[in-house]
């Protein structure tokens, strides 16, 4: 089944007209997900892509209802955009942009969480059941159906490993970007337990980065509620502290989030950590034996 | 965005919190004019960095002839890199107490978080954690003063007084915090002077991606100029200070080729992620960019997804035509329009790798001046 998004998963594209909107919408069209119609406040009754576009979610939820919404949407006006999907129904919210004002994110977690609405990022490259649907910028290429779930902090990163495992012949099941942000919707944790659950899915990747405390979060609830193999790669080893490493999360404070303490946590749980990206084929393939 | 101690606590006074009497001071001069107005006072460096204390940038003064001489000599220091241009001059606090109070931003459970602990005064990582006080507020529902009861209770140790002044505090603190969206707000130490709490210390942080929603803040930068250069270009970037110049496009690439460099024994120069998507013309003003570190050796990872190979390459020839790249470098290229991308670099003399671990061990051996792998 795969997890979060399926092939019968309706999907909504908020700011559906704008250049990244358009573009993204042909290229999940391109992929098979099943994009039912785009909001873009008064441009309703235009087609993108063969698309239709509303006006608003609620009158896009009347037409054609969905269960998922990714949102285009310039970061200053994606709280606005976020709450009204929430409102209006939508179960799992994709949120790609970055710099979303942090008070907003929390804003945004507080309201989904009261209607149970599952968000994805922000900025996140979104997810992607491989075969089946991708709500989110990935490319379509290197996402093939296969045993291993992919659950990632880093979008590009995600890519490069989704890569290599499918140069090695590993396909994925599901792959979700958390997110860069210091407030994102789902956690490890989250996304692993569905994981456990997911018939499909055989091992786990699980790629982090410096930062926060997700990683030693996650290899608590491995070591303690997984039977299922994981895997991981921390990137950041080499990051001086205090300094914000692209991502928003990715910083060390005040002695926090270093790459040795994820590691050492992982390791402790009985995760194999890679030192190398191009390493987690060989740990997949050797936790798959197990 | 961090600010100035004197700027937290200007922003403390507006919303009615507690704070020493003070003057700044641009000048030993100015300092002991203030010290003439203030009595014993207490001279601190305003810098960014933490534990300016321990580095000497604190100092004590009777007299205004003292107040000078003190500040004279913490205007000459350098703490952790950062010159002195300001010191803050305040009164003197007989302190019998020190709590510490803070609200942050709790990533996992997606909310603020007050913090707040009988141990203040100290680096708030070496405070144990049983005796810090977490308590979530639900931002929908604001901070209700049932919050602050609790807290108060956890703490545990706070006489009558000390309690009731805190319930006062900690509302404002909040609102400050809210209104001008603080990633963190932190008193430390949260001193207990003469029957009264007041802020000694302020320590503010503003989401930069905010900052926009408030022009009245004043803005403050503790990036060097080619990091400065870098924001202005909505570029994310990092002064490392090693020999190879790093581009990549994503965060988590990127640091991944940092981490890669430096295990296969290089150093790199800095993290410059150019981001997904990017055109012709930002290409080419991240990769200018680059060649400000002066590097030994420029590495160039792309992996393309939205990002195509070939603009990547055209911003790279047409940088390397209009600035002349005199030094060696190394590309890996892969993904979206590669074929386009390789040509457009075999015209200028660069055959592209093909895996981030080649391209890597080539450059790591251009640097240590090593033959090209």
């Amino acid at each position: 089944m795969a997890i979060y998004v399926h092939r019968h998963t309706r999907v909504l594209v908020q700011g559906i007209t704008g250049r990244q909107g358009s573009f993204h919408t042909a290229q999940m069209l391109a992929y098979g997900t099943r994009i039912v119609g785009g909001i873009s406040p008064g441009k309703g009754g235009q087609k993108v892509e063969g698309v239709p576009v509303f006006n608003t979610v609620f009158e896009a939820m009347e037409v054609q209802p969905a269960e998922a919404s990714i949102l285009f949407i310039p970061a200053p006006f994606a709280r606005d955009a976020a709450m009204e999907s929430i409102a209006a129904g939508i179960r799992l919210l994709v949120l790609i942009p970055e710099h979303i004002p942090l008070h907003d994110a929390m804003e945004i977690m507080a309201y989904a969480g009261r209607h149970n609405v599952v968000v994805v990022g922000p900025n996140t490259f979104g997810l992607v059941s491989s075969g089946q649907c991708k709500v989110g910028i990935m490319p379509n290429d290197y996402f093939v159906p296969g045993p291993v779930g992919v659950v990632s902090r880093s979008g590009t990163l995600c890519y490069e490993i989704v890569g290599t495992l499918a140069a090695a012949g590993l396909g994925t099941s599901t792959v979700i970007g958390l997110g860069g942000d210091r407030v994102v919707g789902l956690s490890f944790i989250d996304v692993l337990q569905r994981f456990e659950e997911d018939e499909e899915t055989a091992a786990v990747v699980l790629v982090g980065e410096i930062g926060g405390s997700a990683e030693e979060e996650a290899a608590r609830f491995i070591a303690a509620s997984m039977s299922k193999p994981v895997v991981a790669y921390i990137a950041g080893r080499s990051a001086p502290p205090g300094k914000r490493m692209g991502h928003a999360g990715a910083i060390i404070e005040r002695g926090r989030g270093t790459f040795e303490s994820k590691v050492e946590a992982l390791e402790m749980a009985g995760v194999p950590v890679a030192n190398l990206p191009q390493e987690l084929p060989q740990l997949v393939k050797a936790a798959l034996k197990r | 965005m961090k600010l100035y101690e004197y700027m937290g606590k200007e922003l403390f006074q507006q919303y009615q919190l507690p704070v020493p009497r003070g003057r700044l001071a641009e000048s030993a001069e100015e300092a002991a004019q203030a010290a003439a107005e203030l009595g014993e006072v207490v001279i601190k460096a305003q810098v960014l960095a933490g534990k300016r204390g321990k580095g000497g940038g604190i100092g004590f003064a009777s007299t205004p002839e003292e107040a000078r001489r003190e500040a004279r000599r913490i205007f000459g220091l350098i703490l952790q890199g950062n010159p002195v241009h300001r010191v803050l001059v305040e009164e003197k606090l007989a302190i019998q107490q020190e709590l510490y109070l803070a609200i942050a931003v709790d990533g996992s459970a997606r909310c603020p978080v007050i913090l707040a602990s009988m141990d203040g005064g100290m680096d708030v990582e070496e405070v144990p954690p049983e005796r810090m006080v977490r308590f979530p507020v639900d931002i929908n529902l604001g901070l209700q003063p049932f919050m602050a009861r609790e807290v108060c209770r956890r703490l545990g140790e706070l006489a009558p007084p000390q309690q009731k002044q805190l319930l006062e505090l900690l509302p404002k603190l909040y609102r400050l915090f809210r209104e001008l969206d603080a990633e963190l707000v932190e008193i430390n130490p949260l001193a207990w002077v003469g029957e009264k709490l007041v802020a000694a210390d302020a320590k503010i942080n503003i989401d930069d991606d905010a900052l926009e929603r408030h022009p009245q803040l004043p803005r403050v930068t503790d990036k060097t100029d080619l990091e400065q250069k870098a924001q202005e270009l909505d570029l994310a970037y990092v002064e490392l200070g090693g020999e190879i110049a790093v581009m990549a496009n994503g965060a988590g690439i990127t640091m991944a080729t940092l981490d890669m460099v430096q295990s296969f024994g290089g150093s790199p120069a800095n993290f410059l992620d150019c981001g997904g998507g990017a055109g012709v013309e930002r290409t080419a003003q991240a990769l200018e960019l680059l060649l400000g570190t002066n590097p030994r050796v420029i590495l160039i990872n792309i992996f393309g997804g939205i990002t195509r190979c070939d603009v990547v390459a055209e911003a790279f020839v047409k940088v390397k035509e209009s600035k002349g790249i005199d030094r060696p470098v190394v590309f890996r290229l892969v993904g979206t329009n590669e074929d386009r991308g390789r040509a457009i670099l075999e015209g200028v003399g660069i055959k592209a790798c093909r895996t981030m671990e080649e391209a890597v061990r080539q450059a790591v051996a251009l640097s240590r001046g090593e033959a090209e792998a």
